[in-house]
């Protein structure tokens, strides 16, 4: 039972990577579904950073007197992740607004049957 | 003392002239650069290809580090391939697009064109070059994001949901890898791909590791569009420019399939993929799937583009199958299809750009009689559609044969005929473009067309021409894919 | 050697002319020129090599290897000698026809035509110079793919229809199971190369023999084996110089020719008869040279009529190689060469009948014998070589396939032989007859009538250039059923050259045996 809660970000990550996944799938709406992504991304973010934690260890910036530091590794990569994710967000809403431009709408459903295809 | 950096200049020289292009806006400048880039970035592994073939794996340390703290870029006759065929495909695109752009984009922003081009290639070459697995995704990422880009220039509006489509599905498989990657580092404490191998048989192979198995095959799966994972890619390559087509149709699914042979058989090992996971039941089934069911799909399409689209799919589904096989042949014939199915796509894209360039639609009723208006056109489709049915003589021909020897020597005999069934499909929809443009008349608008101009025809040219070369002497790619499936193999 | 350069030259020439003659398009004399003088070389070359396979010799020429084990190579034996000198020769003939018959006709597109034409050549005598199957079946494709723009030539929607029938059957034989049975025997045997005795032999279980063998057989779609063969029906719909050189020359005999080849040289005749592998294939072949003839007794289209005698005839060739003894195997080779010659001639005789009369169906024939003499009389030596009577060559072929049924114990298929025999007369003779019965009278007031009716082979393109007198005279319509003379020369002058091709074969039977013992021993 205590590694059942004290596995608790573990859960987050999970619940947070379902949640992202069902929004990107189950909403027609373009923006929702790159918000989707983002809670898609960050439940990975979580699960790095989890990663990182040594138990007993400080944030990893060196300090005096400090011996156990947690792993700064993870944070760089996922600083990384970041960076690629806010790129991703960036380029799918200059997507949204063209298509806006284009379709006059951004619901997945409208514009689908304007385009006359299933 | 250039030769040392030789596998980081192949990164280096398109991400310093991508921005470059930005700084140098006229045109012609912007396209200059993108041209020695990309001819750059091919002398060099050409170069790095007769080294390997030579001497064995190739071992940089970026910026000096030492790994498995530095990024390590780690070069064998698999990468080496790889190399060859991405920065062979953007050589022979890059002049062609010049021309093509003018049509399919705004001829005063073609400088951006070309910057975000050069940073697909980076990104492919990234991909292909490095050793280190975070390395890979980043470098993923910069191509897909690169590809997104250049997908959403199209001319049809299409082109923009196509785009997002293939934004969404790709974010989500880059994430799976990341995920992956992520679980791998926790098992193993390190990202040097190298290093994971020696170390996750130490670990072990609990959960976490299956989980990290799990989340990339599926990842990579995404990316590549294997079926039934494959929804993005028929709308990507059909609206974007055609230029952009047949570099990313040359491209960039060989590197992921690059990524799943990589990961599948030097960082998890061959005995953990395929003999404590049985992995190769579903590839194979998904594979002999995809060569199917796309192929099908593919004979009802009116867009050619479309029909190469679907073509594209069912091709992956034959370097797959080559992989699921797991023996020094099939891994062969999986690599050399990767080879194959580059200069195939490549001529056939290209030969559609110069189609549209003319006529201003790859609709297949519009190129009715098109052999008549534009006869060297057509036959470089007619070369890259023998080659794609697999006839002998061509380069299609001798990777088929090797997936059907492969099949036979694990005496999978039903494998063996539906691949040659497969081919046949394909010879349908080849032959409804043929027909249509040989043995039709053309429509009333149409009937004095011109032929395309040179410099659409000799990319699309060449590419046929390597087509038929590789086909009859084939000791290059031969010697390459089986050098690579060897180590592959023999990583364990 | 030096012979190993005429395998090579007798190959590429006419690839060479065929970028001359595009070259030549716009000067149709200059192209004429050029079709026939590279006919004219491309037989001596294989004339060249006739010494060699004579004296026992067998030339071969290694072109490249795609792959280990997989390469391009030709080797020249006595079959192979055979087919090529039949294909190179009556190219030339049909050369010197096809220009009386495109010309007398304005068919349009001639320059795709020949140049066609000699690809098609090309491939032919790479199929029969080939040294193992895999160069067989890269000719054997290409043969195919070039012989589809002559089939469809005339470009109508029957034409494209008919296209599509005859690359579709083809093709997917040819991919569906002859490639198949190809990698089959790779994986078992090795090696593709033709070697005397098979190379099957110990490397296949018994009973997989008659798998293998049906991969084949139906995979060589050109052999026209029933229930493949409805390609060769459809193919009618090309103009007559085409039919004659699928029927007779190219693509028929290159199936047949396969069939033989791999009959002897990859499963080995003794193998065969050991494992009683092809005594199906005995039967299938029976079956279709009866049925065909029996479909042709009742056609009215004089071309319908002899595609369904093809069909017939080819299948002699396959009965000869299924029941694979000495005499049945050299028989069949020898009838390659015999009804190569009076199959053209009857096709010639039916093309010269189009372009004098606009005639097709042979109902409509009543009396021209009196009009075209030298065509109907060349009929009747093509004919009679069909059916087999002496003094024309078929009887020869004949008689070593029924003296092989014998050998082999089959002598239902003695039987088959003569009933087909009686087939023959029945559905060939009355055409000879009609055209010689029937008053001149009313005869001319039918073609007076029937004369306005040119059919589909009309009046294309343009009408300047060299008319013949003769077909001036059968266009005119200002002399409407007055005469209609014999056809032109350019047409009826090969067609006598064949025909009496047919009278040499006879006399020089035992010769042409001799040169083809080899390959039985």
């Amino acid at each position: 039972m205590v590694d059942f809660f004290g596995l608790y970000n573990y859960w987050i990550v999970i619940v947070l990577a379902m949640a992202g996944m069902y929004i990107v799938i189950a909403r027609g709406n373009l923006i929702k579904k790159l918000v989707g992504l983002n809670v898609f991304q960050a439940s990975v973010f979580v699960l790095y950073i989890s990663f990182g934690k040594v138990s007993g260890g400080t944030a990893p910036i060196l300090l005096k007197g400090v011996v156990t530091y947690s792993n700064p590794l993870p944070h760089v990569l996922i600083l990384t992740a970041i960076v690629v994710g806010v790129a991703t967000t960036a380029l799918g809403l200059a997507l949204v607004v063209r298509i806006r431009r284009e379709y006059g709408t951004i619901e997945e459903d409208d514009i689908h049957s304007q385009d006359g295809h299933t | 003392m250039l030769r040392e950096h030789l596998p980081v200049l192949v990164i280096i020289i398109p991400l310093i002239a991508a921005p470059l292009c930005i700084l140098f806006r006229g045109r012609d400048q912007a396209f200059g650069i993108a041209l020695l880039a990309t001819w750059g970035s091919f002398a060099c592994s050409a170069v790095i290809a007769a080294k390997v073939m030579a001497s064995g794996t190739l071992s940089y340390e970026l910026g000096g580090w030492p790994p498995p703290i530095g990024i390590e870029l780690r070069i064998d006759a698999l990468n080496a391939l790889i190399l060859l065929i991405v920065s062979g495909i953007g050589s022979v695109v890059a002049p062609y697009a010049r021309n093509s752009l003018l049509l399919e984009y705004v001829e005063d922003r073609s400088y951006m064109f070309y910057c975000a081009f050069l940073l697909c290639l980076c990104g492919l070459m990234g991909v292909a070059v490095t050793g280190d697995a975070f390395n890979l995704f980043v470098f993923l990422e910069i191509s897909s994001l690169s590809s997104y880009v250049l997908i959403a220039l199209g001319f049809d509006r299409r082109a923009l949901t196509a785009s997002y489509q293939y934004l969404i599905m790709g974010t989500i498989g880059a994430t799976f890898i990341v995920i992956s990657i992520g679980l791998l580092y926790q098992a193993t404490g390190t990202l040097n791909m190298a290093d994971i191998a020696q170390r996750l048989p130490e670990h072990g192979y609990d959960r976490t590791v299956i989980a990290a198995f799990a989340f990339l095959v599926i990842g990579v799966a995404l990316k590549m569009a294997l079926f039934p994972l494959h929804q993005w890619l028929p709308n990507a390559y059909s609206y974007a420019p055609s230029t952009v087509s047949a570099f990313l149709a040359a491209t960039a699914t060989k590197v992921s399939v690059y990524i799943l042979l990589r990961f599948l058989f030097t960082v998890f090992g061959v005995q953990f993929s395929f003999d404590i996971l049985p992995t190769a039941v579903p590839l194979t089934i998904l594979a002999i799937l995809a060569m199917f069911i796309p192929s099908i799909v593919a004979c009802f399409e009116h867009n050619v583009k479309k029909v190469l689209a679907y073509s594209s799919v069912a091709q992956i589904g034959y370097m797959v199958l080559g992989i699921g096989f797991v023996t020094m042949t099939g891994l062969t014939a999986g690599i050399l299809h990767l080879f194959n199915h580059a200069l195939m796509k490549g001529a056939l894209f290209l030969v559609l750009g110069a189609v549209f360039y003319r006529i201003g639609s790859c609709n297949i009723d519009r190129m009715a009689g098109l052999a008549r208006t534009m006869p060297w056109t057509m036959a470089a489709f007619v070369g890259g559609g023998l080659s794609l049915i697999g006839i002998p003589m061509t380069a299609g021909f001798i990777s088929k044969w090797y997936l059907i020897q492969a099949a036979i020597e694990k005496g999978w005999w039903h494998i063996a005929v539906l691949i040659v069934a497969s081919s046949l499909i394909a010879v349908i929809y080849i032959w409804r473009v043929i027909e249509s443009a040989y043995f039709r008349e053309p429509p009333e608008d149409l009937q004095n067309v011109k032929e395309a101009p040179l410099s659409l025809l000799i990319p699309a040219w060449i590419l046929v021409f390597g087509n038929v070369y590789f086909g009859i002497e084939t000791s290059l790619p031969v010697s390459m894919a089986e050098l690579a499936a060897r180590s592959l193999l023999g990583a364990n | 050697m030096h012979h190993q350069i005429y395998i090579g030259l007798a190959i590429i020439l006419p690839l060479l002319g065929t970028v001359m003659i595009w070259m030549s398009g716009s000067r149709p004399n200059q192209r004429e020129v050029v079709t026939v003088i590279t006919s004219g070389l491309t037989f001596l070359c294989v004339l060249q090599l006739l010494p060699e396979v004579l004296a026992g010799h067998q030339p071969e020429l290694h072109v490249t290897e795609l792959l280990p084990g997989l390469e391009i190579s030709f080797k020249v034996e006595p079959l192979g000698m055979l087919f090529a000198l039949i294909a190179s020769f009556l190219w030339i003939i049909t050369s010197f026809y096809a220009i009386g018959y495109m010309r007398g006709h304005h068919e349009p597109n001639q320059t795709r035509f020949y140049m066609c034409f000699a690809i098609a050549i090309s491939s032919a005598l790479a199929i029969a110079f080939s040294g193992n199957m895999f160069t067989l079946f890269i000719a054997y494709e290409v043969l195919t793919l070039s012989t589809y723009p002559l089939v469809t030539h005339s470009q109508t929607d029957e034409a494209r229809r008919a296209g599509r029938v005859y690359l579709g059957i083809l093709m997917s034989t040819s991919i569906g199971l002859l490639m198949v049975g190809i990698i089959w025997t790779w994986a078992a045997a090795g090696t593709l190369d033709f070697t005397p005795g098979g190379i099957l032999k110990g490397k296949i279980d018994d009973g997989l023999v008659i798998v293998l063998l049906f991969l084949y057989m139906y995979g060589i779609g050109k052999a026209a084996l029933m229930p493949i063969h409805r390609w060769l029906p459809a193919a009618m719909v090309a103009p007559t110089p085409v039919s004659a050189l699928l029927h007779a020359v190219a693509v028929v005999k290159a199936g047949v020719f396969t069939v033989l080849k791999v009959i002897i040289y990859i499963f080995g005749a003794d193998f065969l008869t050991e494992t009683g592998a092809s005594i199906w294939l005995m039967y299938v072949a029976g079956a279709t040279v009866l049925l065909a003839s029996l479909v042709a007794l009742t056609k009215d289209n004089l071309k319908a009529r002899l595609a369904y005698s093809t069909v017939s005839q080819l299948a002699y060739i396959v009965l000869a190689g299924a029941l694979a003894t000495s005499h049945s195997l050299v028989g069949g080779a020898m009838h390659i060469a015999m009804h190569a010659f009076g199959k053209i001639t009857l096709f010639f005789c039916a093309g010269a009948i189009m372009v004098a009369s606009h005639k097709t169906e042979i109902s409509q024939m009543r009396g021209l014998g009196w009009r075209m003499p030298f065509t109907f009389a060349a009929f009747l030596i093509g004919a009679l070589s069909v059916i087999g009577l002496p003094p024309l060559g078929g009887s020869w072929s004949k008689w070593y396939i029924a003296l092989g049924a014998a050998d082999a114990d089959q002598l239902v298929f003695i039987a088959v032989l003569m009933i087909s025999s009686l087939l023959n007369i029945a559905y060939l003779i009355p055409v000879f007859a009609r055209g010689f019965f029937g008053p001149r009278e009313e005869e001319e007031a039918q073609m007076a009538g029937s004369h306005e009716d040119h059919g589909d082979h009309g009046d294309h393109g343009d009408h300047a250039g060299d008319h013949d007198t003769a077909t001036h005279d059968a266009h005119d319509a200002s002399d409407a059923g007055k005469r209609i003379a014999e056809a032109p020369m350019l047409c009826v002058v090969p067609l006598w050259i064949t025909a009496l091709g047919c009278v040499a074969l006879f006399v020089y039977s035992d010769w042409l045996y001799a040169m083809l013992s080899p390959i039985v021993k």
